[in-house]
């Protein structure tokens, strides 16, 4: 079930999904890729890029609420489901497509070429 | 009916201006509308950007429309997409990447394109300004140059004109030298005489600036890198950085190309169409109307206002005859505002003047048959707002010229509401009227907020907001309402703090979860959660149910979150007293974690800086010290000075009372933080009088206690609770009023505002006479709150969830 869907993407486990605290979020790095992942309080988890594209605020460390994310350093505020800023023109975070497997553990797919050129999540700056 | 299609090329201020006006207007299908920016965003202001540059404002403040603004209100964007040219027989626009988009009415507001004087070595062989030159225009621009002002020490800015005047001021905020060039023989040549200008020269080199008067720029110096520039004349000035600020050019480049009539900028008759085209308009910088072209902001309200009437058919007749501009320098430190003509004609012409050339002060007026036809204020800002209007108005003056230079009250802002005409502008940034306020009032905006939010009034420098809230006043007639959102106590839960309160005892709600749950219909709402779990905590004290998501990161972690997303670590000292074992520890610690920096706070006790998450547990351990709970909203610290142990002066024993209300009162959770004090004398070295709670020790044994004092964001002093007789009292009444503070405030609220808000009588009366019999519960409360006391350092040992000071628990390998 959990191939690698395209030759260019690969899917990677990241252990069990306990080690989150509920409503919590934890940055994990995967290879060079810093990648913050979130469980929320109803049970759905998410994964996007670990810096804010603002000042480079630690995501991770935020608030989740509403589906949303607000990074801890100047509060913007972004959609955890499609990365999108909400309020700010800030570019829309990288989202991570993220599962949880029947052992209860999390799996991220990230794409090859992301692994690459994506390394650039404090790059900030607009649409 | 068919919608007609109206395309606008240019999304800056007076583009992005018809649109909203056109809207505004309704109903929204009359018009199907595309608009052709060439920068790749929405909408700003562009007047802030000299904010940007001298970093009063962030970049992300200065936007009037969002990308999903257009989206809102079905205004296709082409974002990023130059239009090349117009076929005006087949009625379509063409642009960059190949869009055709056909149109019946067009709008052209291209702006301005700075005007860059033939220098040599400016240019990248593709013929853009090369690397370290920069014109200030755009938001691009004006990143650019900030992120140059990182990299060199020195810049040069070439035009000592009000824009150049104002990168000078920017450039100086971030800490370079700054020179400015300037080819006449004084400063903002077309607004200023020559003694006016002399004068501006002098006050902005008393900052740090640098000029060099009549000189023409030959030359940019360096092969690789800018490394200065060279004149005329032969002399040279180093610089890592070169900014072009030599005027402005109207942009009639797609109009020209289209066949448009042009001189200066494309030429409009009164009702704003082109000369020959009638269904093509031309409106903002780029227009010239009756000879004039204008580089403010004000006209293009106007015009873009006029247009609208004009193409919605609210009013087919609506004429623009011209504007009377006035403007002022947005240089920090500096009053200059000037208007209309800055010379007299012929000797019919009036002029008065008054000069105090020591102060820097310089006022002009000139007076045509009993009316302003010009005025220059330098160095006063109290008589400008006045003046301005009479000018703007065209009115007669009074036969005292004097009354106009020298306010003889500065104007209180409420008196003067009524008598001001519907059209003055009140809100520059944003061009919003009198009139318009009154309006948005009379549609039922009766809120401050409410009718920011309508106008966009207040929402650009903010220094508008107290003739907002005047007008706002005297329109609703004593019908101001608060917004209801405004007294809730979190934006995702309706309800005011008191009734909230009940509700949360009612239902014996516990956790944020279950607020939500309970009395939000199960939304969860991130921007809510802290401050619930700040006043579920203080209702419950042990039995509250805490779900650690639901704090701030510092308060997960029990330290201050930096801008690099370390942390500081401040450890309790109480009173402000250490011993040398301790600064030893201090100083083990802060070596073997690598500090970035161990400074002495403003608090009498000692921060360690930039130290990562995961290192927190083994400093604290090492440190073998109490939290000082420097990171959250809580009892702070309790200042005190020598006190009688030492100082000759010592009344009364401040370092003990100090240390006794820190270890009584430590880590206590408020709605805001609240700082203390002790001074052992009036004299008062510890500040006492400026803290939310502050004791001084007077003749006679006795002790006086101050609440609601103020010295960060505001300034206030205190206000005397009572005066005492004995420690103990001290911490009692003290006691009593946190207790009654943490219960009645909101969340964030400071007690400055807490007191001012409730009044001190009012506040002596529950804390003293005890006129609400609550004295007893206060002082139970606040009791069980201090037997609660427990360090949060203690988590470092026994953390509440393996991962809490965990950054990144696995690392995968990729
Ligand atoms: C460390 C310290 C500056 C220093 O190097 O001396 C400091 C640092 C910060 N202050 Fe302060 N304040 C410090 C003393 C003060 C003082 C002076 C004092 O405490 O005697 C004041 C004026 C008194 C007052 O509180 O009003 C002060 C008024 C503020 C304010 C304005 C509060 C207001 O409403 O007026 C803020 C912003 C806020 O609270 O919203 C603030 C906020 C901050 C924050 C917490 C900003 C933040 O949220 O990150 C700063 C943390 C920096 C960091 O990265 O660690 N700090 N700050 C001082 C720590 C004192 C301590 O030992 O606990
Ligand atoms: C730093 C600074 C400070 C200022 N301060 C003040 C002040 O204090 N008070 C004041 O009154 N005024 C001030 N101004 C002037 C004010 O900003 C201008 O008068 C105003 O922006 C003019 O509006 P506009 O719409 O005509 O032009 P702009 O705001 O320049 O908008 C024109 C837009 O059209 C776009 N465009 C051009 N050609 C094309 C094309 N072919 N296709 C698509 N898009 C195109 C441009 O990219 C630009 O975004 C300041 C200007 C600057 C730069
Ligand atoms: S004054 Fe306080 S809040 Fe501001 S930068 Fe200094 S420490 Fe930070
Ligand atoms: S860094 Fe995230 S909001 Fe500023």
């Amino acid at each position: 079930m959990m191939e690698t869907k395209q030759t260019s993407a690969q899917t990677y486990d990241l252990g069990p999904v306990d080690q989150i605290p509920p409503g919590e979020g934890r940055q994990i790095n995967v290879g060079h890729i810093p990648v913050a992942v979130f469980r929320t309080r109803s049970g759905e988890v998410y994964a996007t890029q670990a810096l804010c594209p603002h000042r480079a605020g630690p995501l991770a460390d935020g608030i989740t609420g509403g589906g949303e994310i607000h990074c801890p350093l100047h509060s913007y505020k972004f959609d955890l489901e499609t990365g999108e800023p909400i309020g700010n023109e800030c570019k829309a975070l990288k989202t991570y497509p993220l599962e949880i497997d029947d052992s209860g553990n999390l799996r991220v797919t990230i794409a090859k070429s992301k692994a690459r050129a994506g390394l650039d999540p404090a790059s900030g700056g607009h649409k | 009916m068919e919608k007609q299609k109206l395309v606008v090329i240019g999304n800056g201020m007076a583009g992005a201006r018809l649109v909203e006006e056109v809207l505004a207007r309704g109903p929204g299908d009359q018009f199907e509308i595309s608009v052709f920016g060439d920068e790749p965003r929405g909408n700003y202001n562009r007047i802030l950007l000299s904010g940007v540059l001298s970093g009063t404002h962030d970049q992300d403040d200065i936007y009037i429309n969002p990308m999903e603004w257009y989206e809102r209100n079905d205004v296709k964007l082409y974002a990023g997409v130059r239009a090349i040219g117009i076929d005006r027989r087949a009625k379509t626009v063409y642009a960059a990447g190949g869009h055709l988009v056909p149109f019946d009415k067009l709008v052209i507001a291209t702006g301005s394109v700075p005007f860059v004087p033939p220098i040599d070595g400016l240019y990248d062989d593709d013929g853009s300004l090369r690397e370290g030159v920069y014109a200030f225009r755009t938001l691009d621009d004006c990143e650019n140059m900030i992120e140059r002002t990182e990299h060199v020490k020195d810049a040069v800015v070439i035009g000592g004109g009000l824009l150049g005047l104002e990168a000078a001021r920017g450039l100086l905020t971030r800490g370079l030298n700054v020179h400015v060039v300037h080819l006449a023989a004084y400063l903002m040549e077309t607004q200023l005489d020559s003694q006016s200008g002399d004068l501006l020269r002098d006050t902005l080199e008393q900052m740090g600036v640098t000029f060099h008067l009549e000189k023409l720029t030959t030359d940019i110096l360096g092969e690789d890198r800018v490394t200065g520039v060279r004149f005329r004349d032969g002399s040279e000035v180093d610089c890592g950085m070169v900014v072009v600020s030599a005027g402005i050019r109207p942009n009639v480049d797609v109009a020209k190309i289209s066949g448009l009539n042009t001189r200066r900028g494309i030429l409009v008759n009164d009702d704003l169409s082109c000369r020959n085209d009638p269904d093509i308009y031309a409106i903002g910088e780029c227009a010239e109307h009756r000879d004039v072209t204008y580089g403010l902001v004000a006209p293009l309200w106007e015009q873009a206002s006029i247009l609208a009437d004009r193409l919605t058919g609210r009013n087919p007749n609506a004429r623009y005859y011209g504007s009377r501009v006035s403007t002022k320098l947005k240089v920090m430190g500096v009053e200059l505002a000037v208007a209309g003509i800055k010379e007299p004609r012929d000797e019919q012409d009036e002029v008065v003047t008054y000069v105090e050339p020591g102060q820097g002060i310089y006022k002009k007026l000139i007076v045509r048959d009993g009316h302003i036809a010009g005025a220059i204020l330098l160095g006063d800002g109290m008589a400008a707002p006045r003046l301005l209007q009479a000018f703007d108005r065209d009115e007669a003056l009074p036969e005292m010229r004097a009354e106009m230079l020298f306010p003889l009250a500065p104007d209180s802002v409420g008196t003067d509401i009524e008598s001001l005409p519907d059209q003055t502008q009140v809100c520059n940034c944003n061009g919003v009227t009198k009139g318009q306020i009154v309006e948005a009032v009379n549609g039922g905006h009766r809120s401050f907020k409410a009718v920011c939010d309508a106008t966009r009034a207040g929402t650009g420098c903010g220094s508008c907001k107290p003739q907002i809230q005047a007008i706002l006043e005297f329109a609703a007639d004593g019908l101001v309402a608060e917004d209801p959102s405004a007294n809730y106590y979190v934006p995702g839960v309706p309800m005011s703090k008191p009734e909230l309160v009940d509700a949360v005892k009612e239902l014996e709600l516990k956790s944020v979860s279950s607020v939500f749950e309970e009395l939000a219909e199960g939304r969860e709402d991130a921007a809510s959660k802290v401050g619930l779990s700040s006043l579920l905590r203080t209702i419950w004290g042990s039995e509250y149910e805490d779900e650690r998501d639901a704090r701030f990161i510092n308060d997960r972690v029990h330290a201050n979150i930096q801008r690099d997303g370390t942390f500081s670590v401040v450890p309790r000292m109480y009173g402000g007293i250490t011993t040398p074992a301790e600064l030893r520890r201090i100083a083990d610690v802060a070596e073997k974690y690598e500090a970035g920096m161990v400074k002495i706070t403003g608090g009498q006790r000692i921060d360690i800086l930039g130290i990562p998450k995961e290192h927190l547990p083994d400093v604290w351990r090492e440190l073998d010290m109490p939290s000082g709970h420097a990171y959250t909203k809580a009892f702070r610290t309790c200042k005190t000075c020598v006190g009688t142990d030492f100082c000759r002066f010592g009344l009364g024993d401040s370092t003990t009372l100090g240390i006794d209300i820190e270890k009584r009162f430590q880590g206590m959770e408020m709605p805001h933080k609240v700082k203390m004090a002790v001074s052992g004398c009036p004299r008062n070295c510890a500040e006492a009088t400026v803290k939310d709670v502050g004791v001084v020790a007077v003749e006679g044994g006795k002790w006086e206690i101050y609440v609601g004092g103020a010295a960060g964001a505001n300034v206030r002093k205190g206000d005397v609770l009572c005066v005492v007789d004995s420690p103990t009292d001290v911490i009692k009444y003290m006691g009593r009023f946190l207790q009654y503070y943490r219960e009645n405030a909101r969340y964030l609220e400071r007690t400055y505002g807490f007191v001012e808000r409730i009044g001190v009588e009012r506040i002596r009366q529950v804390i003293m006479d005890d006129l609400d019999g609550s004295a007893d519960s206060l002082d139970t409360d606040i009791q069980s709150s201090v037997d609660a006391y427990f360090d949060p350092w203690k988590e470092g040992e026994k953390p509440v969830h393996e991962n809490q000071f965990v950054s990144a628990p696995v690392a995968v390998s990729g």
